[in-house]
């Protein structure tokens, strides 16, 4: 019996036994049930809004230099909800736009080093004879000081992409893959760990003695059960990325100093904290707010994702 | 049974599986774990072969050798006409319809994430290329088969009870149609009342579809139920071959003996008057194997020469074999080698 069983066949059953239902439908369901993670989606989604079109529907007065130091440093009032900053710029705008840059590092960035960690990780795991290469590399980049690498990348590269793709983009894709490219670490090795215990599961050798190729294993068996720790250090990933973001800002490395950021605003705002709290309190909210939410809707699916919660 | 065909469907021919060990800092190769050390035997097409023997002697790593699951270190094994030891990746590949594996736990052997046609399916996928309904069809003709209602087609494995999911993983053994199963301890993690359940399976389905077993077990009574023959193995090699009949009425290898004393008699009167065998003593490590006969260390009749030369299993008795020097000291010392050949006995 070495060819390939005859298929049975295809007729209805009369008692039309249900179907395979569909898997989003369920995830979906049970993902409702987690209140946190609506909160989180809810909260996220009008942030993500808000810095989409908010630019073009709260377009900021066009101020003369002489009016614009008259009113700064402005508290929160009709004209501008969220105050001004010490050059009379409008609080609001800036952080809508601000908003627009920092949400895109966050995710782009957070997206780079999963995919990545997830990748090395995984090989490493699975295939042994990567393990040791792969591994030696992770703990080269490991032990990388980050700062100063990111400064040298910086450094390098930030003239010659901006002569390319402009130097807003090229800034954008600068910074996302340098903090991509420096944060993959830890997931990597959560994952490794978590693939290494996974293969020896009696259902991957089962896999195994089936007759299953390696990707396929991987894919069916091995991915959806390491999408827990690698929720739970995505969501991370969002935070610490638009906060590296603003130290390389600050750092003057980042993005053009006019070129508002929340990282950028919040260091901005870090001089005058003692006088102004309210400079400092906005930016912050806004990546708190983000990085609570995104946390929340990673724990909301991580739950959904598991068929073991849902339905409980 | 009688006329069942006369070459063997399963050969193993001096199966061996060792772990390499590893120790200091330069991680040198200082020994071997050998996990099975020698083993042969054969199975008649429509046959059972039970595997008992102790945690820890390597009934388990003999079944997942011979499936290729683990690289075997030296040996044959000969399925249906291939010799699966030495068959390249692809063509194990095309292979591995003929033989399966049930696995003792069936929580673990289930993936949380699947549901039960995503786990049923799954050989489907990847040996056929048939479409949804009638990969879909073919699960639930499998369900079926093995006993479960077709409305938990849906459901994941955590929602079924022990039996309900080993049920599931012989439908996945059983979705190529395979000739070969090898059932790795299928019942050792089930409460006794569904074993029973479980085991009827087995057999209908083997008179059904002509299946073949190679059934691992340490439950003595369930394998005197379900196999016609019986290896007992001790330390990673078979020290007795037996018909099931005749090694439950008078085992001949003194492990064999320890080992079925050891099984639970209903009758209170008859269990008052048994004598049971206790041995003394561990088990000795795998990495370091006695050097004569494996069980010399443990042996209520052991003699001068079990210490120092490794016994081979030897046919004693029509269908018997046995590897002891019990039967091969009293005269011939160097039996003929020939015999060490295991052939499939007389059977009932």
């Amino acid at each position: 019996m070495t060819d390939a069983p005859t298929p049975p066949p295809t007729s209805a059953p009369a008692s039309a036994p249900p179907k395979p239902a569909s898997a989003a439908r369920d995830i979906w369901q049970q993902f409702r049930t987690h209140k946190g993670a609506l909160f989180g989606l809810i909260v996220l989604g009008f942030l993500i809004i808000a810095v989409m079109i908010g630019p073009y529907i709260w377009i900021p007065e066009k101020l003369t230099v002489a009016e614009a130091i008259k009113l700064k440093n402005q508290g929160p009032s009709w004209r501008f909800p969220l105050g001004t900053d010490q050059l009379g710029r409008d609080m609001l705008a800036r952080m809508l736009l601000a908003g627009r840059v920092s949400l895109a590092v966050g995710l782009v960035a957070m997206l780079i080093a999963i995919v990545f960690g997830t990748l090395i990780g995984i090989l490493a795991g699975y295939f042994r004879r990567l393990d040791g290469p792969l591994m030696r590399l992770t703990d080269m980049f490991l032990a990388l000081p980050l700062i100063p690498l990111l400064l040298v990348m910086v450094m390098l590269f930030r003239d010659k992409i901006a002569g390319m793709i402009g130097p807003e983009l090229g800034a954008f894709l600068l910074i996302v893959f340098a903090i991509g490219i420096t944060s993959w670490m830890a997931t990597a090795r959560i994952v490794r760990g978590e693939v290494l215990t996974l293969k020896e599961r009696e259902y991957v050798l089962a896999a195994r003695s089936i007759g299953a190729r390696p990707h396929r294993i991987i894919r069916r068996h091995i991915l959806p059960n390491v999408i827990s720790p690698v929720m739970v250090a995505a969501t991370l990933g969002v935070a610490e990325a638009i906060i590296t973001e603003s130290v390389l800002s600050f750092l003057g490395l980042g993005f053009p100093p006019d070129f508002p950021t929340w990282g950028r605003l919040l260091f901005d705002g870090l001089q005058y904290m003692q006088v102004y709290p309210e400079r400092v309190v906005w930016p912050g909210l806004a990546i708190s707010l983000t990085v609570l939410s995104v946390n929340y809707i990673g724990d909301g699916l991580r739950d959904a994702l598991d068929p073991r919660i849902r339905g409980r | 049974m009688l006329d069942a065909a006369p070459t063997p469907l399963v050969q193993v021919q001096d199966l061996k599986m060792h772990f390499p060990i590893y120790t200091g800092l330069f991680r040198r190769h200082t020994g071997d774990v050998k996990a099975v050390d020698g083993v042969s035997f054969d199975i008649t097409a429509g046959q059972t072969l039970g595997l008992v023997g102790e945690s820890g002697c390597g009934k388990s790593t003999v079944g997942r050798a011979m499936l290729r699951l683990y690289e075997p270190t030296a040996g044959r094994v000969v399925i249906d006409g291939d010799d699966v030891a030495t068959l390249t990746a692809e063509a194990l590949r095309k292979k591995r319809p003929t033989m399966q594996m049930v696995f003792q736990d069936p929580q673990a052997s289930l993936n949380p994430r699947m549901t039960l046609a995503e786990i049923v399916s799954e050989p489907l996928e990847e040996h056929t290329n048939w479409t949804r309904d009638q990969k879909l069809e073919r699960v639930y003709e499998l369900m079926d088969q093995v006993g479960l209602n077709r409305r938990f087609v849906n459901r994941f494995p955590h929602e079924f009870s022990g039996g309900q999911r080993q049920r599931i993983g012989i439908a996945r053994a059983l979705a190529l149609k395979p000739r070969f199963i090898v059932c790795d301890e299928p019942i050792a993690a089930l409460d006794v009342s569904i074993q029973a359940q479980v085991v009827n399976l087995l057999e209908d389905l083997q008179e059904k579809l002509g299946l073949t077993y190679l059934f691992i077990s340490h439950d003595l009574s369930m394998v005197r139920h379900l196999a016609q023959r019986v290896a007992v193995m001790y330390l990673g090699r078979i020290a007795e071959l037996s018909p099931s009949k005749d090694l439950y009425a008078r085992p001949l290898h003194p492990y064999a003996e320890a080992l079925l004393s050891a099984v639970n008699e209903p009758d209170p009167e008859l269990a008052a008057r048994r004598n049971r065998i206790i041995l003394k003593g561990d088990v000795p490590s795998p990495a370091n194997p006695p050097k004569g006969c494996n069980f010399c260390t443990r042996c209520p009749k052991v003699m001068d020469i079990c210490r120092t030369v490794k016994p081979d299993l030897l046919e004693v008795e029509p269908g018997r074999l046995v590897a002891c020097h019990l039967y091969t000291a009293a005269g011939s010392t160097g039996a003929s080698e020939a015999n060490e050949r295991n052939q499939q006995g007389e059977d009932q």
